[in-house]
């Protein structure tokens, strides 16, 4: 588990608090000074990265788009073979996941930018996905990557769908939690174009229908292209094939929909990942924000086919503190990221994939019940199941 | 357009590669095939001079996506420096007038800061392949043999800044528009020296031939004059009422601008510069969109848009999501998050954590 190796240079031991410095909350367990020294050290991480990018990086996301155009291309050829039409939608698969995690979500992230190359440019690129790169950038780039884990400001916190913090009131609507996460998954390029429209704000009448009329355009203009190649176009192309092609795209976006949304809710959801509030973050220091996305995201070990296939994002700790660094750099920092967070006693929340949804899963199924659950007629035996009988609020204290 | 590049450009083929459209394909098998963007091919590099700084023609074989070019147009040039940064610059075509898809030439000194026409001059080898962009600019030669004149037409031009008329003069003698068509064409051309001299040996093959083409080189290091109304008005009596294209060096430029004290005839052609930074919280800084102008505070260049009474577009306001992109055209900027300063001219910044350093221009 330790990073620490021989190789490792020497390093101050954390700085201890001023005599008359308090830590920031329970749940960023440093004081301003402390921060300091600690923000100062990741800003060193990422300078030195921002330094060394150059051709390493160039040649590396150049042959992941080759080979997502060439799964691509392939699925697509095969569909004109019906024995093989596993594989024709195994290949489509792979070239959609590529696509959207280390290709998309990193080159929209900005993350190679500095190429000046207009095809991984973030302003310019397009993903194979319902939900436009404009809208998705402002939700995930600004909205998540900004106010991360703020209980209120970050709407990747349940999707405003689910109830996934002790902080977000219990509703009666909430007892459907499970159900409601996994259509989610089952349909989640579909929730993240949702996403912007803020619909449960619209119930809640904090947003009025008008507002959204701009975002239902561009989500419209997207959806028909994406519909069409999908749903009309490759399948006419295969003639009498058309409904086992039109199957098989349809199977190839399910599978990248259930891939991308258990990945994505490892990165922040598993049990020990903070959440904060508003109040805790209000005039947050750059050493303050590091500490909460790193206490607000988790990894997933594997080797490193799945990290590709992840988009990194199974080194969501490191994505969060670097969000635009090559992700092909994460593994590469996390060893310095672990390090660090051993000197400050910080918790780094990592673990196999498995570990981590069932991690997630439970959460799903508890936060669906009231936190005082004793007070619910009938939940006492799945209150004993689910959680050692801990009442959910001490999920979100064990992160300090 | 022949049947493949109908085809290739396309609707149906669009909406089969949507969202990255048929060229993010093609050029995974062959650079030179395209549908929309423009290559182009080196098929050779020529040196025109040596020295310091050396100057070459690069003859460029473009993609069938290239539409042709006017003479005195400029194209935008992408190469792929070292450090894997692709690196955009203007040239302007030396030429003649092209036709789509065929071959021209960029005439380019290789400055000491310039990392393209460095690149050209002395990494370029046949077969490597540039991005470049529709050839653009409006400092042309309007006549063509479509539209013949009898004017006389005259090009003052310094330095590297020949290369626009060289295209010109190229295209009229083409064309068959010399002194016998009823055309007189005045050519002046100022360089340091005879060493420096590009196009040296076509000049002085159209200065010896028979058509109505005057050639002058002036020559600093031959103690030739600089440029001046009076040693043009000897060559030139009435310029002020002859069509003149001027390009060169800003000193050049402004002498020759006094000259004609705001006659139509005159045409002019700038080329930006890096400018090197004057200090920290010095000079002035230009939201060119917007037409307003503000003395630098030292504050990012959103702080100072917004304290300016505009409001451009942002986010997290801290570098990460890039939400606040906008194009520098220039000046120079310090990243606020790394101390890292960047002179390039038509750069994308993040304006949130770029504060300028001396003077500086900005698309908002
Ligand atoms: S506002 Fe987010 S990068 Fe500038």
């Amino acid at each position: 588990m330790s990073a620490l190796t021989t190789e490792q240079p020497v390093r101050e031991p954390a700085p201890a608090p001023q005599p008359d410095e308090q830590p920031i909350s329970a749940n960023l367990p440093l004081t301003p000074s402390q921060l300091e020294a600690f923000g100062a050290e990741m800003d060193a991480i990422r300078q030195r990265i921002i330094a060394d990018l150059g051709e390493a990086d160039a040649d590396y996301i150049r042959k992941v788009l080759k080979a997502q155009r060439g799964f691509e291309v392939a699925g697509r050829a095969l569909f004109y073979l019906p024995p093989a039409w596993p594989l024709a939608v195994a290949a489509l698969s792979i070239s959609k996941i590529l696509d959207n995690m280390e290709i998309g979500h990193n080159v929209m992230h900005g993350q190679y930018d500095w190429m000046g190359d207009p095809a991984l440019n973030s302003r310019m690129f397009e993903w194979d996905n319902v939900c436009p790169s404009e809208q998705w950038k402002y939700s995930h780039n600004y909205i998540h990557h900004t106010f991360t884990n703020i209980v209120g400001k970050d709407r990747d916190v349940g999707y405003g769908i689910l109830r996934m913090d002790a902080d977000q009131e219990w509703h009666p609507y909430y007892l459907g939690n499970p159900v409601y996460a996994l259509l989610l998954m089952l349909f989640f390029e579909w929730g993240v174009a949702m996403h912007d429209l803020e619909v449960e704000n619209i119930v809640a009448g904090k947003r009025k229908m008008s507002e959204n009329a701009a975002l239902h355009r561009g989500i419209m203009r997207k959806v028909k292209r994406q519909a069409l190649k999908d749903y009309v176009l490759f399948p006419a192309l295969t003639g009498p094939l058309f409904p086992l092609t039109l199957a098989g795209n349809a199977t190839a976006n399910l599978i990248r929909n259930i891939w991308a949304f258990n990945i994505i809710f490892c990165g922040h959801f598993p049990a020990g990942v903070a959440s904060f509030s508003v109040e805790e973050t209000e005039d947050e220091s750059r050493g303050q924000w590091y500490l909460r996305q790193l206490l607000g995201s988790a990894n997933i070990t594997g080797g490193k086919l799945f990290h590709v296939m992840s988009g990194n994002l199974s080194h969501q700790i490191e994505h969060h503190l670097f969000p635009d660094l090559p992700a092909r750099r994460y593994p590469e920092v996390a060893d310095e990221v672990r390090e660090i967070c051993e000197r400050y006693g910080l918790q780094y929340n990592t673990g196999p994939l498995g570990h981590q949804l069932f991690s997630v899963a439970k959460k799903i199924c508890r936060f669906a019940l009231p936190d005082d659950v004793a007070q619910v007629p009938g939940v006492g035996l799945v209150r004993a199941l689910l959680g050692k009988g801990k009442p959910p609020v001490a999920v979100v204290a064990e992160a300090a | 357009m022949g049947l493949t590049s109908t085809l290739l450009a396309s609707r149906t083929l669009a909406a089969l590669t949507s969202p990255h459209g048929v060229d993010r394909y093609l050029e995974l098998v062959n650079p030179m095939w395209a549908a929309r963007e423009v290559r182009a091919r080196v098929v050779s590099v020529e040196r025109e001079t040596s020295g310091e700084h050396p100057v070459a023609t690069v003859t460029l074989q473009p993609t069938s996506t290239w539409r042709g070019h006017r003479a005195g147009q400029y194209v935008q040039v992408g190469v792929e420096v070292p450090g894997a940064r692709r690196t955009t610059r203007c040239f302007t075509i030396s030429s003649a007038a092209s036709q789509p898809g065929e071959r021209f030439t960029l005439t380019v000194r290789a400055h000491s800061e310039g990392l393209v026409s460095k690149w050209l001059v002395e990494q370029a080898r046949p077969g490597f392949v540039v991005h470049l962009s529709q050839a653009q600019g409006d400092f042309t030669l309007n006549e063509s043999p479509a539209t013949p004149t009898n004017n006389h037409l005259l090009f003052i031009t310094g330095g590297s800044g020949i290369t626009p008329a060289m295209s010109m003069v190229r295209t009229l003698l083409r064309d068959g528009y010399d002194g016998h068509a009823g055309r007189k064409v005045t050519f002046l051309h100022y360089a340091r020296g005879p060493e420096d001299q590009i196009f040296a040996t076509e000049l002085a093959e159209i200065a010896a031939a028979d058509n109505g083409v005057r050639v002058v080189l002036r020559h600093e290091s031959a103690g030739d004059p600089l440029f001046s109304a009076i040693d043009l008005a000897r060559l030139v009596p009435d310029f002020r009422e002859v069509d003149t294209w001027v390009c060169g060096p800003a000193g050049l430029m402004e002498r020759v601008e006094l000259a004609y004290d705001g006659s139509p005839r005159l045409r002019t052609e700038r080329f930006k510069a890096p400018v090197v930074k004057a200090g920290n919280a010095e000079g002035d800084v230009v939201f060119s969109r917007s037409g307003q102008q503000v003395a630098n505070t030292g504050a990012s260049l959103l702080e100072q848009a917004e304290a300016a009474g505009l409001t451009p577009e942002f986010g997290c306001r801290m570098g990460i999501c890039f939400s606040c992109t906008a194009r520098k055209t220039e000046g120079t900027v310090r990243n606020v998050l790394t101390g890292e300063e960047s002179s390039l001219p038509d750069e994308d910044i993040r304006v949130c954590v770029s504060a300028p350093v001396g003077d500086c221009a900005v698309d908002l």
